[in-house]
């Protein structure tokens, strides 16, 4: 299976373990991922701020470019997987927009006519045909792991344009877990918003929201949160030390990207996948598969 | 026969909420609310919630169904049975329930308020109707069909963490009034919306949209005025100069240059928001979290420069 990669900004960027581990879990899966290296930013739906004409052309632009490939679009974040899909679905509202933007593209030789899916990483996974790939290469299934999802907004709302079946209550990612032997951990924040969007403009609310979602997944059990998104983890991982409501209860828990943890049990090692470059130490994940240390719950 | 596990409150008799549940037979086409009202008619008259027109306009049936705001009215009972054939019911999150599925309404209101939710005309009084085009009239006409359920400050991420929050509906109803091709006050409008507790600390999460009722779509509003915010030179806030840096960033390469953007967003003489950026700078610095210093810009950049300049951005 071929797919166009849409890497994003920040896994290019502050969070590059998500790149290094996506290029494993690919390989490890027999996916090829061709990087889409003239593809410009989403948006993040902060260009859309400034101009929604603006953050549409250049996503049609990205669009344009997979379709003269003739591949579909893998994402591996959330906020470019529904990013993408919200340009995707105003260019298909209406037939005038369509042509506005299309003649925007013309002079660099671009054209959006929608011949390319748009995916996330996970939803390539969650499908029957992924499912079977992924079960055929397990080398080390993660028995006795307890994974809570942790999903990023983007790739659940507005509902109409998530690939998941039922985007207030989905189970892609937890059946993604049980596909590698890991116990998924149910838990009413991993819908919820990780606040990185406005860590910025309001860090107490942001950090509350993340320290709130860690505690819940804690609550529950799990050993280990994964996520879709490379802003929840900035959120989740690189901001935990600072959440306050965890340093109260003199608690932690590593976060990984979703990448990391299907190629964790194709069979890499922590250290190809980057995880020793996290803020929160990721050891105890490896502990608890080798058997030295029991589920903490 | 399902069952309705429902969240009752009576603190004159004790203190703490606590589930109920009942068991009734769904009758064919039954709305949730025609079997709140079977509940409260034939197995306990002590049930308490708010209902009037049963027709989804007057958004006083809002409750949360398995953990999620909606109008009573407006969903059929069998479709919302899980696994178990059960449907958990309870007040509207955000606000202070005051009995059983009744809330406390009055911070919704203030906020509403709060946002002068009224024509503030640029002259007087024309001897008939002040006229606007089909054109104008579409720019407010979604934010116009909200009935103030309040399903979208249920649910709204930021409040549940921040009080100070003007909300979703608050924010639609503004919306309303920046976009009003008779109203004076817009660049007022647009500061005072971007302050703390305004537009800029919406989180994006999308809740408000996906629980309203009407097509006002909250978050859709809310990035309506930003835009207008920014048009009109509304900048020194933190959410506006991220947007500008953004956006100024995807301009000059292409992508994200992670290393400006929390800089530029704090701006260069805001040395507390500078100084909050060291600890998790120096934390990403020390496990190799930090960018390319030498940011790289994408291929083909010259096409996207062509957009931006294309678009006057």
């Amino acid at each position: 299976m071929k797919f166009a990669l849409f890497t994003g900004c920040v896994a290019k960027g502050a969070t590059r373990e998500l790149m290094l581990s996506t290029t494993k879990a690919a390989e490890g899966l027999g996916f090829e991922f061709v990087e889409m290296k003239s593809a410009s930013c989403c948006g993040a739906g902060v260009v859309s701020e400034k101009s929604p004409l603006l953050a549409d052309a250049l996503n049609a632009r990205t669009f344009s470019i997979a379709e003269k490939q003739g591949l579909d679009i893998v994402t591996i974040c959330s906020t470019c997987q529904g990013t993408l899909k919200k340009t995707e679905a105003h260019l298909n509202e209406s037939k005038e927009y369509k042509e506005k933007v299309n003649d925007i593209l013309e002079d660099g030789g671009h054209q959006y006519n929608g011949t390319s899916r748009i995916k996330h990483f996970a939803n390539i996974l969650a499908t029957e045909e992924g499912m079977a790939r992924l079960k055929s290469r397990i080398k080390r299934p993660l028995t006795g792991l307890k994974v809570a999802a942790f999903y990023g907004c983007y790739v659940l709302r507005p509902s109409e344009n998530s690939d998941f079946e039922n985007p207030d209550n989905p189970t892609g990612m937890e059946d993604i877990f049980a596909a590698l032997g890991a116990t998924p951990v149910y838990y009413p924040s991993r819908v919820k918003c990780c606040g990185f969007p406005i860590v910025m403009m309001n860090k107490d609310a942001s950090l509350g929201m993340s320290g709130n979602a860690l505690v819940d997944a804690i609550d529950h059990g799990a050993d280990v949160v994964a996520t879709g998104c490379p802003l929840c983890h900035l959120s989740l991982d690189s901001y935990q030390p600072e959440i306050e409501l965890l340093q109260k209860k003199n608690q932690s828990i590593p976060i990984l990207h979703l990448p990391q943890l299907v190629a964790l049990a194709l069979g890499y090692t922590p250290t190809q996948l980057g995880m020793d470059s996290h803020i929160v130490s990721t050891l105890k994940i490896n502990q608890i598969l080798s058997g030295s240390v029991s589920s903490s719950h | 026969m399902a069952t309705f596990r429902i969240k009752r409150f009576n603190p004159e008799k004790q203190p703490e909420p606590y589930f109920e549940e009942f068991n009734l037979d769904i009758a064919d086409g039954a709305t949730l609310l025609d079997c709140m009202n079977e509940i409260k008619w034939t197995l306990d008259g002590s049930l308490t919630y708010r209902m009037s027109c049963r027709s989804a306009i007057c958004g006083s049936c809002a409750v949360k169904a398995n953990g999620h705001a909606l109008l009573a009215c407006q969903r059929q009972g069998e479709h919302l049975l899980d696994n178990d054939d059960t449907i958990t019911l309870e007040p509207l999150g955000n606000m202070k329930p005051i009995k059983d599925l009744v809330v406390d309404f009055t911070p919704f209101w203030d906020k509403i308020n709060k946002v002068k939710p009224y024509l503030e005309p640029k002259d007087e009084a024309p001897a008939k109707e002040r006229h606007q085009s089909q054109e104008e009239f579409r720019i407010i006409d979604d934010a116009s069909t909200c009935i103030m359920c309040g399903a979208c400050y249920s649910d709204c991420n930021t409040l549940e963490v921040d009080d100070n929050f003007l909300g979703p509906a608050a924010l639609a109803k503004a919306q309303r009034f920046v976009g009003d091709s008779r109203d004076s006050k817009t660049l007022q409008r647009v500061q005072d919306l971007s302050e703390p507790g305004g537009i800029w600390d919406c989180t994006h999460c999308g809740e408000c949209v996906e629980r309203c009722p009407k097509p006002a779509r909250p978050f859709d509003r809310i990035k309506e005025i930003m835009t207008v915010a920014l048009e009109n030179g509304v900048h020194n806030n933190n959410g506006a100069r991220h947007a500008l840096s953004f956006t100024n960033s995807v301009k000059r390469s292409g992508n994200l240059n992670e290393n400006r953007i929390p800089v530029e967003s704090m701006g260069f003489f805001n040395i507390p928001g500078l100084l909050s950026l060291i600890p998790i700078g120096l934390r990403m610095l020390l496990k190799g979290k930090v960018p390319p210093v030498i940011h790289h810009s994408i291929d083909e950049v010259d096409d996207v420069k062509r957009i931006f300049k294309e678009l006057d951005q």
